[in-house]
């Protein structure tokens, strides 16, 4: 028996050390040293000088850190309602036993296996303000155009746009498989009882698919968070939206790699990291008021 | 609900196919713009079909930069990283399921902690160790940061977890040592999860963009996204081009996926769900 034990204890720890091995030092330290890095002033490639909370004081009176904040909190206000919204809808539409399922899932799926970069360019080119076809048919409808490239108040909604776009097709995917385990009984028992269509939707697929659409919520929030690319190609340091349009994640780039004040962007990451946590922390709360687990 | 809208179910066809329409278009947009010419890009108001169909875009993008580069640059970081992150997160996987060891559940927890913070935290002191190992500007310096995979780790582990005991007590009974049961038994049981974890893998690394536009500068060391996203700053208005390499870069993947399409979408959705 001790034999064994002492077996198992080997195996174990061969078994992971891999992974934990190259977990500690592509992740778990760096979470460290970005710590570290944050209390410090890097310039370039000079060794880093402790400065404590220096940085941290700087970005709590920093207008930049503060407007890109909120640019990212407003562009996930409107990506994750409304996104979260139409994939559900979408899934219920697929889940009515319809002809065609499978074709429809996966044109809609074709936009989560595309390259961001390449999606973001051919809609900054569907968006141009002059030659762009969606101005174009705007105007063919009578309606007004917009500039949405470079217009400050229109950029977080043209972001908007292409982040819903993008992220259907993976929800959509998630909730669908939510909805087709909820037995077929169910409905047929409250049509029995007489319960609506809304009725039965509130009642019983809102409730028995609420796990997946908890971590549908989730995931898309913390993506929507740390949006990048799209603002990447987008809104350029010259375009005029810039400051409007610009992210968190965007601006701690420009930071590590472009302005090279390497410290300053190791706290704009820890900042995000706490408000990541905060934000996935109060909504685990909230699970338990609205997510039923059978 | 179900009865009531197949009597009557024209209204969701009518919606469903508009948003296929909505998703499917920016694809067809690119198509179309780039086998126009650039004036033909620009008339007010746009043709739909190009007048003629030009192929100069393609041929002048892929002579000006090297395409092939990208893709191989791609594919290898892809191949790099699967083959590490599979074994090894399988192995760890399995110990975590199924090996009663010293400190295991304190470990596991351990090497949860990653999944709970953002990517970007780690980019710099990769790139510093990308740096000291002298592998930038390489497709080594590319696979390094997806090498190792706690989101698989977790996958896998609920998966081992769900087969039956019995399995490898009669194994163990046998005179099977962990080596042997984990090659012999476990590995050829997880064949689903394991496709799944290898096309989240694929994807994920196919669609980054931050760590190739940090790591490797070189235009031939450059991926399918940062070489695109090179391209546009060269190019800036040029249409034609632009939606040339973007057509290019997309391709592979979504012809992967229609292929494979039944593991992309049974991995997404099991993955979600556990």
């Amino acid at each position: 028996m001790k034999r064994k034990h002492l077996s198992d204890n080997l195996w174990g720890f061969a078994f992971i050390a891999p992974s934990l091995l190259l977990i500690c030092v592509l992740n778990l330290w760096p979470v460290v040293e970005n710590l570290y890095y944050s209390l410090c002033k890097m310039k370039g490639f000079a060794k880093p000088v402790f400065i404590g909370f220096t940085n941290y004081i700087t970005a709590f009176s920093d207008g930049e850190i503060g407007q890109a904040f909120l640019n990212t909190l407003f562009y996930t206000l409107l990506t994750v309602p409304i996104g979260v919204l139409l994939s559900l809808v979408t899934a219920c539409f697929l889940n009515t036993g319809i002809k065609g399922k499978g074709f429809f899932r996966t044109l809609y799926y074709i936009p989560v296996v595309s390259a961001p970069v390449a999606v973001a360019m051919v809609w900054k080119w569907m968006f141009n303000d002059e030659y762009g076809i969606i101005n174009y048919i705007l105007k063919a409808l009578g309606l007004s155009t917009l500039n949405w490239i470079a217009d400050g108040n229109v950029i977080l909604f043209t972001l908007a746009i292409i982040g819903i776009w993008g992220m259907i097709g993976y929800n959509m995917i998630i909730l669908l498989s939510g909805l087709q385990s909820i037995p077929k009984s169910y409905y047929e028992a409250a049509e029995v009882d007489g319960a609506g269509a809304v009725k039965q939707f509130f009642s019983i697929t809102i409730p028995l698919v609420s796990p997946a659409l908890f971590f549908v919520i989730i995931t898309t929030f913390i993506s929507s968070l740390q949006v990048f690319d799209s603002v990447y190609m987008i809104v350029s340091e010259t375009n005029p939206a810039f400051q409007n349009g610009e992210s968190i994640v965007y601006l701690f780039y420009r930071y590590m790699f472009n302005v090279s004040n390497k410290g300053y962007g190791a706290t704009i990451g820890t900042l995000l990291l706490l408000v990541i946590l905060l934000f996935t922390c109060v909504q685990m709360k909230s699970q338990r008021k609205w997510v039923l687990y059978q | 609900m179900q009865k009531g809208i197949q009597r009557h179910n024209w209204p969701v066809y009518v919606l469903l196919a508009l948003g296929c329409i909505i998703m499917v278009f920016p694809f067809l947009w690119s198509v179309l713009t780039s086998f126009k010419t650039l004036n033909e890009s620009l008339k007010v108001p746009p043709t739909f079909l190009p007048v003629s169909w030009q192929f100069s875009s393609y041929t002048d993008v892929v002579t000006a930069y090297p395409f092939l580069m990208f893709f191989i640059n791609t594919f290898g970081m892809i191949i790099i990283r699967l083959a590490i992150t599979l074994l090894i997160s399988a192995m760890a996987a399995y110990a975590f399921a199924r090996i009663p060891f010293f400190g295991r559940g304190m470990l596991f927890l351990l090497c949860l902690i990653p999944m709970m913070v953002p990517s970007q935290i780690f980019i710099y002191p990769q790139y510093m160790l990308a740096v000291k190992l002298k592998i930038t500007n390489s497709v080594l310096g590319l696979a390094l940061p997806g090498i190792a995979s706690t989101f698989g780790i977790f996958m896998l582990r609920q998966h081992f977890m769900t087969i039956p005991d019995s399995l490898e007590e009669a194994a163990i009974l046998d005179g099977c040592g962990r080596g042997r049961i984990f090659i012999n038994i476990m590995l050829p049981l997880s064949k689903t999860p394991l496709v799944s974890l290898g096309i989240f893998t694929a994807l994920f690394a196919y669609k980054d963009l931050m760590w190739p536009l940090i790591c490797n500068t070189k235009i031939e060391a450059m991926t399918l996204s940062s070489g695109l996203a090179y391209l546009q700053g060269q190019y800036t208005t040029k249409y034609p081009q632009l939606m040339a390499g973007s057509v290019i870069a997309m391709l592979p993947m979504i012809l992967l996926f229609i292929v494979l399409q039944r593991q992309f979408v049974g991995g997404i959705a099991t993955a979600g769900l556990k």
